[in-house]
Protein backbone atom coordinates (compact mmCIF):
# COMPACT_ATOMS: atom_id res chain seq x y z
CA UNK A 1 0.00 0.00 0.00
CA UNK A 2 1.58 3.45 -0.69
CA UNK A 3 1.08 6.44 0.98
CA UNK A 4 -0.73 7.85 -0.30
CA UNK A 5 -3.85 5.59 -0.18
CA UNK A 6 -2.83 4.49 3.19
CA UNK A 7 -3.40 8.28 4.32
CA UNK A 8 -6.73 7.97 2.44
CA UNK A 9 -7.81 4.46 4.22
CA UNK A 10 -7.13 6.15 7.98
CA UNK A 11 -8.90 9.16 6.16
CA UNK A 12 -12.30 6.34 5.27
CA UNK A 13 -11.69 5.03 9.03
CA UNK A 14 -11.44 8.47 10.94
CA UNK A 15 -15.14 8.89 9.07
CA UNK A 16 -16.35 6.11 9.85
CA UNK A 17 -15.14 6.07 13.52
CA UNK A 18 -16.60 9.75 14.30
CA UNK A 19 -20.15 8.36 12.53
CA UNK A 20 -20.15 5.28 14.85
CA UNK A 21 -19.11 7.32 17.91
CA UNK A 22 -21.72 9.86 17.36
CA UNK A 23 -24.08 6.40 17.35
CA UNK A 24 -22.75 5.28 20.86
CA UNK A 25 -23.26 8.62 22.35
CA UNK A 26 -26.82 9.08 21.69
CA UNK A 27 -27.78 5.49 23.42
CA UNK A 28 -29.53 6.92 26.19
CA UNK A 29 -28.20 5.39 29.49
CA UNK A 30 -31.23 4.98 31.38
CA UNK A 31 -33.77 2.27 31.03
CA UNK A 32 -33.03 -0.88 32.33
CA UNK A 33 -32.29 -2.84 28.94
CA UNK A 34 -32.80 -6.46 29.63
CA UNK A 35 -31.88 -6.07 33.37
CA UNK A 36 -35.05 -5.94 34.69
CA UNK A 37 -36.21 -9.28 33.15
CA UNK A 38 -33.29 -11.04 34.93
CA UNK A 39 -33.18 -9.69 37.97
CA UNK A 40 -37.09 -10.53 37.93
CA UNK A 41 -36.34 -14.17 37.15
CA UNK A 42 -33.00 -14.35 38.77
CA UNK A 43 -35.12 -16.19 42.04
CA UNK A 44 -35.70 -19.14 39.87
CA UNK A 45 -32.50 -19.58 37.58
CA UNK A 46 -30.67 -21.41 41.09
CA UNK A 47 -28.09 -19.17 40.92
CA UNK A 48 -27.50 -15.49 42.47
CA UNK A 49 -25.65 -14.00 40.24
CA UNK A 50 -27.35 -12.52 37.30
CA UNK A 51 -24.24 -13.09 34.64
CA UNK A 52 -24.50 -17.10 35.59
CA UNK A 53 -28.01 -16.74 35.60
CA UNK A 54 -27.93 -15.52 31.86
CA UNK A 55 -25.23 -17.86 30.43
CA UNK A 56 -25.99 -21.41 32.28
CA UNK A 57 -29.69 -20.89 32.92
CA UNK A 58 -31.54 -18.37 30.77
CA UNK A 59 -29.24 -18.03 27.73
CA UNK A 60 -27.62 -21.83 28.61
CA UNK A 61 -28.04 -22.81 24.24
CA UNK A 62 -25.81 -20.02 23.81
CA UNK A 63 -23.48 -21.38 26.16
CA UNK A 64 -24.12 -24.69 25.01
CA UNK A 65 -23.13 -23.94 21.40
CA UNK A 66 -20.14 -21.95 22.18
CA UNK A 67 -18.64 -25.04 23.73
CA UNK A 68 -19.36 -26.52 20.48
CA UNK A 69 -17.31 -23.79 18.88
CA UNK A 70 -14.37 -24.27 20.98
CA UNK A 71 -14.39 -27.78 20.43
CA UNK A 72 -14.83 -27.11 16.37
CA UNK A 73 -11.52 -24.35 16.87
CA UNK A 74 -9.72 -27.61 18.08
CA UNK A 75 -10.58 -30.20 15.40
CA UNK A 76 -9.48 -27.56 12.87
CA UNK A 77 -6.05 -26.93 14.58
CA UNK A 78 -5.51 -30.48 15.00
CA UNK A 79 -5.84 -30.83 11.38
CA UNK A 80 -3.49 -28.19 10.49
CA UNK A 81 -1.08 -29.45 13.15
CA UNK A 82 1.11 -31.45 11.53
CA UNK A 83 4.01 -30.81 9.38
CA UNK A 84 5.07 -28.02 11.51
CA UNK A 85 8.07 -27.53 13.21
CA UNK A 86 8.25 -26.21 16.23
CA UNK A 87 11.03 -24.49 18.09
CA UNK A 88 12.22 -26.21 21.47
CA UNK A 89 11.65 -24.68 23.97
CA UNK A 90 14.42 -23.42 26.81
CA UNK A 91 13.16 -25.35 29.92
CA UNK A 92 15.85 -25.31 32.32
CA UNK A 93 15.21 -21.96 33.96
CA UNK A 94 15.66 -22.32 37.50
CA UNK A 95 13.19 -19.04 37.98
CA UNK A 96 10.80 -20.51 36.10
CA UNK A 97 10.42 -23.89 37.50
CA UNK A 98 10.37 -22.77 41.02
CA UNK A 99 7.68 -20.40 40.06
CA UNK A 100 5.42 -22.86 38.64
CA UNK A 101 5.82 -25.52 41.28
CA UNK A 102 4.69 -22.88 43.43
CA UNK A 103 1.93 -21.38 41.27
CA UNK A 104 0.48 -24.55 39.99
CA UNK A 105 -1.34 -25.79 42.98
CA UNK A 106 -2.55 -22.24 43.84
CA UNK A 107 -4.00 -21.87 40.30
CA UNK A 108 -6.09 -25.19 40.85
CA UNK A 109 -7.90 -24.26 44.19
CA UNK A 110 -8.49 -20.41 42.88
CA UNK A 111 -9.95 -22.43 39.59
CA UNK A 112 -12.48 -24.13 41.96
CA UNK A 113 -12.98 -21.39 43.95
CA UNK A 114 -14.27 -19.54 40.91
CA UNK A 115 -16.31 -22.50 39.73
CA UNK A 116 -17.94 -22.34 43.13
CA UNK A 117 -17.95 -18.60 43.81
CA UNK A 118 -20.00 -18.22 40.57
CA UNK A 119 -23.26 -18.84 41.99
CA UNK A 120 -23.41 -15.99 43.43
CA UNK A 121 -20.54 -13.15 42.14
CA UNK A 122 -18.65 -12.72 39.28
CA UNK A 123 -16.52 -16.17 38.29
CA UNK A 124 -18.01 -19.27 36.72
CA UNK A 125 -16.75 -22.21 34.30
CA UNK A 126 -15.06 -19.86 31.71
CA UNK A 127 -12.96 -18.27 34.74
CA UNK A 128 -12.21 -21.10 36.39
CA UNK A 129 -11.24 -22.89 33.12
CA UNK A 130 -9.15 -20.36 32.00
CA UNK A 131 -6.86 -20.40 35.27
CA UNK A 132 -6.50 -24.31 35.26
CA UNK A 133 -5.73 -23.76 31.10
CA UNK A 134 -3.01 -21.20 32.47
CA UNK A 135 -1.41 -23.57 35.01
CA UNK A 136 -1.67 -26.01 32.50
CA UNK A 137 0.61 -23.59 29.80
CA UNK A 138 3.01 -23.14 32.53
CA UNK A 139 3.46 -26.72 33.02
CA UNK A 140 4.13 -26.76 29.73
CA UNK A 141 6.44 -24.23 29.60
CA UNK A 142 8.75 -26.14 31.89
CA UNK A 143 8.36 -29.54 30.91
CA UNK A 144 6.94 -29.82 27.13
CA UNK A 145 5.94 -33.63 27.31
CA UNK A 146 4.39 -33.40 30.85
CA UNK A 147 0.72 -34.25 29.77
CA UNK A 148 1.41 -37.15 27.61
CA UNK A 149 3.15 -38.34 30.33
CA UNK A 150 1.10 -38.08 32.98
CA UNK A 151 -2.11 -37.98 32.32
CA UNK A 152 -1.82 -39.79 28.76
CA UNK A 153 -5.48 -40.67 27.61
CA UNK A 154 -7.32 -38.72 30.49
CA UNK A 155 -6.59 -35.57 28.86
CA UNK A 156 -8.28 -35.98 25.30
CA UNK A 157 -11.08 -37.67 27.19
CA UNK A 158 -11.81 -34.52 29.37
CA UNK A 159 -12.26 -32.61 25.93
CA UNK A 160 -15.72 -33.98 25.65
CA UNK A 161 -17.83 -34.09 28.43
CA UNK A 162 -18.33 -30.17 28.88
CA UNK A 163 -20.65 -30.66 25.54
CA UNK A 164 -21.88 -34.24 26.42
CA UNK A 165 -23.18 -33.70 30.15
CA UNK A 166 -24.29 -30.07 29.13
CA UNK A 167 -26.53 -32.19 26.25
CA UNK A 168 -27.68 -34.68 28.27
CA UNK A 169 -28.74 -32.17 31.24
CA UNK A 170 -30.71 -30.51 28.43
CA UNK A 171 -32.50 -33.78 27.15
CA UNK A 172 -33.44 -34.70 30.36
CA UNK A 173 -34.49 -31.54 31.07
CA UNK A 174 -37.01 -32.33 28.08
CA UNK A 175 -37.91 -36.00 29.38
CA UNK A 176 -39.09 -34.09 32.46
CA UNK A 177 -41.27 -32.35 30.88
CA UNK A 178 -39.89 -29.02 29.73
CA UNK A 179 -38.06 -27.45 27.11
CA UNK A 180 -34.49 -28.36 25.99
CA UNK A 181 -32.18 -26.68 28.57
CA UNK A 182 -35.18 -25.50 30.83
CA UNK A 183 -34.15 -26.83 33.93
CA UNK A 184 -36.58 -28.00 37.37
CA UNK A 185 -36.57 -25.31 39.08
CA UNK A 186 -35.78 -26.94 42.36
CA UNK A 187 -32.66 -28.63 40.92
CA UNK A 188 -31.16 -25.33 38.67
CA UNK A 189 -29.16 -25.20 40.90
CA UNK A 190 -27.58 -28.31 41.58
CA UNK A 191 -27.56 -28.87 37.80
CA UNK A 192 -25.89 -25.39 36.87
CA UNK A 193 -23.11 -26.55 39.03
CA UNK A 194 -22.31 -29.83 37.52
CA UNK A 195 -22.85 -28.78 33.85
CA UNK A 196 -20.27 -25.76 35.06
CA UNK A 197 -18.13 -28.46 36.40
CA UNK A 198 -17.51 -30.69 33.62
CA UNK A 199 -17.68 -26.92 31.34
CA UNK A 200 -14.81 -26.05 33.20
CA UNK A 201 -12.63 -29.18 32.66
CA UNK A 202 -13.27 -29.24 29.24
CA UNK A 203 -12.89 -25.21 28.60
CA UNK A 204 -9.37 -25.98 30.39
CA UNK A 205 -8.59 -28.90 28.45
CA UNK A 206 -9.62 -27.52 25.26
CA UNK A 207 -7.46 -24.59 25.74
CA UNK A 208 -4.54 -26.01 26.67
CA UNK A 209 -4.58 -28.68 23.74
CA UNK A 210 -4.93 -25.43 21.37
CA UNK A 211 -1.55 -24.07 23.12
CA UNK A 212 0.19 -27.59 23.30
CA UNK A 213 -1.38 -29.16 20.33
CA UNK A 214 -0.99 -32.96 20.54
CA UNK A 215 1.04 -35.46 18.80
CA UNK A 216 -1.04 -38.30 19.27
CA UNK A 217 -3.67 -37.05 16.75
CA UNK A 218 -1.45 -34.75 14.73
CA UNK A 219 0.63 -37.41 12.95
CA UNK A 220 4.06 -35.16 13.03
CA UNK A 221 6.16 -34.01 15.76
CA UNK B 1 -20.17 12.75 28.68
CA UNK B 2 -20.28 9.92 31.40
CA UNK B 3 -17.35 7.18 32.30
CA UNK B 4 -19.49 4.76 30.50
CA UNK B 5 -19.36 6.78 27.43
CA UNK B 6 -15.84 7.47 27.25
CA UNK B 7 -15.38 3.98 27.63
CA UNK B 8 -17.53 3.13 24.67
CA UNK B 9 -15.69 5.49 22.47
CA UNK B 10 -12.29 4.02 23.73
CA UNK B 11 -14.10 0.72 22.45
CA UNK B 12 -14.44 2.09 19.47
CA UNK B 13 -10.89 3.65 18.65
CA UNK B 14 -9.16 0.13 19.46
CA UNK B 15 -12.13 -1.22 16.88
CA UNK B 16 -10.71 0.93 14.65
CA UNK B 17 -6.63 1.29 15.25
CA UNK B 18 -7.27 -2.86 14.82
CA UNK B 19 -8.95 -2.77 11.43
CA UNK B 20 -6.17 0.24 10.11
CA UNK B 21 -3.45 -2.29 11.06
CA UNK B 22 -5.57 -5.10 9.27
CA UNK B 23 -5.51 -3.34 5.78
CA UNK B 24 -2.05 -1.72 5.74
CA UNK B 25 0.22 -5.20 7.10
CA UNK B 26 1.00 -7.64 5.17
CA UNK B 27 2.56 -9.89 7.46
CA UNK B 28 -0.29 -12.34 9.28
CA UNK B 29 0.77 -12.41 12.53
CA UNK B 30 0.22 -8.57 12.77
CA UNK B 31 -3.23 -9.12 11.56
CA UNK B 32 -4.12 -11.89 13.57
CA UNK B 33 -3.69 -9.54 16.90
CA UNK B 34 -5.10 -6.43 14.67
CA UNK B 35 -8.27 -8.76 14.45
CA UNK B 36 -8.14 -9.70 18.14
CA UNK B 37 -7.85 -5.54 19.26
CA UNK B 38 -10.66 -5.14 17.15
CA UNK B 39 -12.50 -7.76 19.18
CA UNK B 40 -11.02 -6.28 22.27
CA UNK B 41 -12.81 -3.16 21.17
CA UNK B 42 -15.96 -4.33 20.99
CA UNK B 43 -16.03 -6.42 24.27
CA UNK B 44 -15.16 -2.85 25.43
CA UNK B 45 -17.98 -1.73 24.28
CA UNK B 46 -20.45 -4.14 25.38
CA UNK B 47 -19.13 -3.81 28.86
CA UNK B 48 -19.61 0.26 28.12
CA UNK B 49 -22.91 -0.02 27.25
CA UNK B 50 -24.28 -2.64 29.97
CA UNK B 51 -23.66 0.23 32.47
CA UNK B 52 -27.43 1.94 32.68
CA UNK B 53 -28.76 4.25 35.57
CA UNK B 54 -30.73 1.52 37.66
CA UNK B 55 -27.51 -0.84 37.40
CA UNK B 56 -25.76 -3.01 35.38
CA UNK B 57 -26.79 -5.36 32.46
CA UNK B 58 -26.01 -8.68 32.82
CA UNK B 59 -26.64 -9.77 28.90
CA UNK B 60 -24.01 -7.93 27.58
CA UNK B 61 -21.64 -9.26 30.57
CA UNK B 62 -22.61 -12.94 29.76
CA UNK B 63 -21.63 -12.21 25.72
CA UNK B 64 -18.69 -10.88 26.52
CA UNK B 65 -17.48 -13.73 28.68
CA UNK B 66 -18.36 -16.36 25.91
CA UNK B 67 -16.17 -14.31 23.33
CA UNK B 68 -13.74 -13.87 24.86
CA UNK B 69 -13.19 -18.16 25.15
CA UNK B 70 -14.14 -17.81 21.67
CA UNK B 71 -11.78 -15.22 20.27
CA UNK B 72 -8.83 -17.33 21.74
CA UNK B 73 -10.08 -20.49 20.50
CA UNK B 74 -10.28 -18.61 17.29
CA UNK B 75 -6.81 -17.03 17.67
CA UNK B 76 -4.96 -20.27 18.15
CA UNK B 77 -6.87 -21.91 14.98
CA UNK B 78 -5.42 -18.36 12.86
CA UNK B 79 -1.96 -18.87 14.13
CA UNK B 80 -1.85 -22.84 13.17
CA UNK B 81 -3.33 -21.40 9.84
CA UNK B 82 -0.68 -18.84 9.74
CA UNK B 83 1.89 -21.68 10.78
CA UNK B 84 0.42 -23.87 8.03
CA UNK B 85 0.40 -20.95 5.23
CA UNK B 86 4.47 -20.06 6.29
CA UNK B 87 5.49 -24.09 5.83
CA UNK B 88 3.66 -24.05 2.61
CA UNK B 89 4.54 -20.77 1.14
CA UNK B 90 8.10 -20.19 3.06
CA UNK B 91 6.21 -16.79 4.49
CA UNK B 92 3.31 -15.63 6.46
CA UNK B 93 2.04 -13.52 4.00
CA UNK B 94 -1.03 -13.43 1.99
CA UNK B 95 0.24 -12.15 -2.16
CA UNK B 96 -2.76 -12.67 -4.64
CA UNK B 97 -1.45 -15.08 -7.05
CA UNK B 98 0.89 -13.80 -10.30
CA UNK B 99 1.96 -10.85 -7.45
CA UNK B 100 5.35 -12.13 -6.82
Amino acid sequence: MTGVVRWAFAGLLAVLAFGLASVVLQIPGTGSALRSQVMAQLPQSGVDHAVTAVLLNFRGYDTFLELVVLLLALFGAWGLSDSIDEAPLDTDIDVLTELVAFLVPVLIVVAAYLLWVGAYSPGGAFQGGAVLAGAGVLLSLCDPGWRSRRVERIGEVLLVPGVLVFLLVGLASMLLGGQFLEYPRDMAGSLILLVEGFAMLSIAVTLHTLFAGTPRFGGGA
Amino acid sequence: MTPAQLYALVGIGLFFVGLYALGVRQHLLPRILALNIMGSGVFVVLVALARRSDGVDPVPHAMVITGIVVAVSATALALRLMLRVAHATGSATLTDTGDE
